[in-house]
This record gives structure tokens, C-alpha cells and sequence, in this order.
């Protein structure tokens, strides 16, 4: 097997650093919101590339189809009507995984090689190493990943790394009949997004940014968003996410006290054994304790 | 292999430390990892149209083989022709999704007729199908059509039938199919592009 098509930048489970001299270029997706007319190109192009295919669902009275993130449904349209400056807004958010810097499911992650990120951005789970622990659930602060119940192991959007790897944008991107996905350089999609923003400020959305979050060391898909300030309009895109602070206290501190306290265990255990040496018994009681035997 | 009860404590104790400081990150690995292989190497690319709509995208067709003789092809993956200019590689999710409308159970390939009163499909042929669709045409053209209305003026209609032209017509094909029909008198006529 070939190794390493795309550079790696962190691994999980392991401690062994990755090479880091070569500097690839890092990629993003963005999402513009106010260009999507919800048409579920990317869902079924994410499917028909990724050969999953999600059971036939049923009508839940509203657009979203499936509701939610599935082990098969890699990513999925969330449909939000809210009010906003006296009029009825339709937002609709291709929701999925956000490849973020600092990825909380890595972190949390205990099973080494089962998430990768590569030097490009993406963060990729590698079922074959996938332990179904089901860690890197709680540890996403965007709620993405999804255990199938047909392996017990986690599934999210890769963002398509094996077509990035031979320079093709993601099947989401291709196919987008409107433009509302971009792919490219983060660089490039941060340009791309400027201008949106100008022309969406320009239309009276004084409030029109980008999200890329600090909290999470900014994302791989990054969103243009007509109410920047508000991310939770659009179907509950956390303000401020963040990576659980229970994630910090198992891979930060705990693991290295208990690394600590088993290394303390063993060094004590042979000191006692050169002091003490190992446990005697007297030739009384093993008599003794004969005699008894043979009763 | 032979050890008194001393010995085996020795050796569990040794093998429960090293496991536990093996899963506390002490062992190492080697920070590889590969992603999924590109699955369209070496298939078969096929320049196609979508059949679903009249905006007729373009389409590659990727199908598993190289065409030689003894080896069977099928279809792995269709997405949208960026040198087309209509799309420029980009689809609906129709045409993104009509990889799975190619290989239906449901698809149907050829002509079939229900007899009247019978309950199964009969798979027919394309000759008698078409000789078969002629003789009912005439037959209700002979019956319903309307040379004169009633105030006598000549308006050549034929109102018992309705034509519906296939989506992927070329702009020929439609001012071809518009212009037949026409001329047979059909009034009612549409396109399943419009649906």
C-alpha cells in the first residue's frame, strides 16, 4: 500500500510526530449561504460518490430529508424560517462536518489511525482503526460524526480526501448548480468570500461575514452568512464553538497522571523488590500449613 | 509449558503493566495513514446528456473495464461534464443522483403492452410496438377527427389524442416532433421537460 498520498499533520493515539517540513497547500470548502436554493445537489452527489445510500425516509412535515446526520447521510440541508428585520427569511445550511484546525473528535479520539488530519486541512476518519467508542461524538463541537449501527464505527464527510488527493474538488462542490459551494485554497475562498460579503452588505445585510471559527483554530468549510452575527438562526450553528473542556481533562491531565501513577506503581513495586526482596515463609507455618493439607 | 503459581502471577503482572502503559501512549506507532484509493482510475470515461430535463446536462459516464473483449462493463459513478457548456460540470440531484435511475430494478428497457382486461406486461417488440401504436392512432384519427366545426369553418383538430415528447430533444428534434404532430391535428401536446 502507498502511504502518505496527502501529508499528515496529526494522528490519533500516537505520539510518534508526523513529518512536517513539506508545505502543502491548505484547502477550504465555503458554503454561501445566500447563493443555496436548498436543491440537495451536494447530498445526493455526496452519496453517489461515496457509495453510501441512507434508507428511504419519511415525510416529517418540513423540507429536511433525512432530519439528520446519518452513518450514510455524510451531510444533510437544515431548513430554518425565522423573522428577521420585520420579514420572513428561509435560511437553508448545508450542514456537515467543518474540518476544523483544532479537531475536538481527534483530540478525544483514543484509537490510534482511526482520525487523521492531513497537512491540507482535512480531518478524515479511518474506520479500519475505528474502535466505536464513540469519543469523537462528544468530543465535536458541531455534533458530526455518526456511528453506524450495521459496524458500530464512525462515518462523517471526508471531505472527499481521496479526490482532493488527486486534485479534484469534493462532489459536493462539483456539483452545486448555484455556486453556494466553492472550493479552493483557504486563501482563495477567504477572498471569494470578501466579495460576497461586499455585495451582501451592499443589499442590506449590514450584518454579512464569514464564519470560521476561532474557538475550534477556524474551519476547512467556512460558511458566508447573511447574519454573521447570529450563527444560530441557521438551524443552531453553535456562536462560540469550542471543544468540551472534559476532552482537555482526559487527554491533558489525566492521562499523563495515570501514565504517571502506573510508572510510580512499578518503579515502587521494584524497589520494594530490591529492599524487601520477595515475600518469605517461614518453615513453621509452611509445616503448619502442611499438617492442615494433610487432615 | 510448565510454571508453578509464583510464576504465573510474575507473568500476569508483566503482561497487564506492559498492555496498560502500551495504552497510555507509551508504545509507539508510526503516524502513517492512506486515503480511500481514487476510484475512477483507469475506468472508462463516456460523454452522455441527462435524460431527465430539457436543460439536457452533460455527463461522464465512468464504467469499470477498458472494453476489451472478455471483460464486462458497469457503471461506477456519473457526475456532470465540466466541458459541457450547458453545466459546466455542475448537477441537480436529479442528474446527480441518475447513476442509481441507470441501474433500477423498475427501469424499463423495452416496449410492453398490458392487453386490455389482462393483468401482466408483455414484452413486445420495437417493430410491433410502433405498428401497434400506428394502427391505434389511425383508428382513433379515422373516428374523432374534426375537419369543420360547427360554424363551418375549417379547423383540422384530432382532440382524442395527446402527444408528450421525450426531454433530451435537440432544438431539431422538437421543431421536427411540434411540426408531425401538427400536421395530424394534436392540439394537446407537451414535454416531460415541463414536468
Amino acid at each position: 500500500m502507498a502511504l502518505q498520498s496527502l501529508d499528515i499533520k496529526q494522528r490519533s493515539a500516537t505520539t510518534t510526530p508526523a513529518p512536517q517540513a513539506r508545505q502543502t497547500v491548505e484547502i477550504a470548502k465555503l458554503i454561501d449561504v445566500s447563493a443555496c436554493i436548498g436543491c440537495k445537489a451536494c447530498q445526493v452527489a455526496c452519496m453517489e460518490w461515496n457509495d453510501v445510500r441512507d434508507e428511504v425516509g419519511s415525510c416529517h412535515g418540513i423540507y429536511d430529508n433525512p432530519v439528520d446526520l446519518t452513518e450514510n447521510s455524510w451531510t444533510v440541508m437544515r431548513y430554518a424560517e425565522v423573522e428577521e428585520q420585520g420579514k420572513l427569511e428561509w435560511l437553508i445550511r448545508k450542514d456537515g462536518c467543518m474540518h476544523c484546525s483544532d479537531p475536538g473528535c481527534l483530540k478525544a479520539c483514543p484509537a490510534p489511525g482511526a482520525i487523521i488530519q492531513y497537512a491540507n486541512g482535512i480531518v478524515d476518519f479511518h474506520q479500519e482503526n475505528c474502535i466505536g467508542c464513540g469519543y469523537c461524538v462528544s468530543g465535536c463541537p458541531f455534533n458530526v460524526p455518526r456511528i453506524s449501527k450495521k459496524d458500530s464505527k464512525a462515518y462523517k464527510c471526508t471531505l472527499c480526501s481521496d479526490r482532493v488527493a488527486v486534485n479534484q474538488a469534493p462532489a459536493c462542490a462539483k456539483a452545486c448548480p448555484t455556486g453556494a459551494i466553492q472550493f479552493g485554497s483557504k486563501e482563495d475562498m477567504k477572498d471569494y468570500a470578501e466579495k460576497r460579503i461586499a455585495d451582501l452588505k451592499e443589499r442590506g445585510y449590514e450584518k454579512a461575514g464569514l464564519y470560521d471559527p476561532a474557538g475550534v483554530g477556524g474551519t476547512h468549510v467556512m460558511y458566508v452568512l447573511h447574519h454573521a452575527d447570529k450563527p444560530d438562526l441557521y438551524s443552531g450553528l453553535p456562536v462560540n464553538p469550542s471543544i468540551s473542556p472534559m476532552v482537555a481533562l482526559w487527554k491533558g491531565a489525566t492521562k499523563p497522571l495515570a501514565a504517571l501513577a502506573l510508572a510510580g506503581v512499578a518503579l515502587g513495586s521494584l524497589f520494594h523488590y530490591v529492599m524487601k526482596g520477595p515475600n518469605e515463609v517461614s518453615k513453621e507455618i509452611e509445616k503448619e500449613v502442611e499438617k492442615e493439607d494433610a487432615q | 509449558m510448565q510454571m508453578n503459581r509464583r510464576q504465573f502471577f510474575k507473568i500476569c503482572s508483566a503482561g497487564l503493566g506492559g498492555s496498560s502503559i502500551a495504552v497510555m501512549g507509551f508504545s509507539p506507532t508510526a503516524a502513517l495513514a492512506e486515503v480511500r484509493a481514487f476510484k475512477l482510475a483507469r475506468a472508462t470515461e463516456t460523454r452522455s446528456t441527462c435524460p431527465y430535463c430539457s436543460v439536457a446536462c452533460g455527463l461522464l459516464v465512468y464504467s469499470t473495464g477498458d472494453k476489451s473483449k472478455n471483460s464486462h462493463s458497469e457503471i461506477i459513478h456519473v457526475e456532470g461534464d465540466p466541458d459541457n457548456p450547458v453545466n459546466r460540470g455542475t448537477l441537480c440531484p436529479k442528474g446527480a443522483g441518475v447513476r442509481d435511475m441507470m441501474q433500477s430494478k423498475d427501469r424499463l428497457k423495452w416496449p410492453e403492452v398490458r392487453e386490455p382486461g389482462a393483468k401482466e406486461w408483455k414484452r413486445i417488440s420495437w417493430h410491433d410496438a410502433i405498428e401497434r401504436i400506428a394502427k391505434h392512432m389511425k383508428a382513433d384519427r379515422d373516428k374523432n377527427f374534426v375537419a369543420q366545426n360547427k360554424d363551418g369553418v375549417t379547423v383540422n383538430r384530432w382532440p382524442t389524442f395527446a402527444a408528450l415528447a421525450a426531454s433530451a430533444a435537440t432544438n431539431e428534434g422538437g421543431y421536427i416532433t411540434v411540426k408531425m404532430l401538427r400536421t395530424l391535428g394534436v392540439t394537446q401536446l407537451d414535454t416531460q421537460a415541463r414536468i
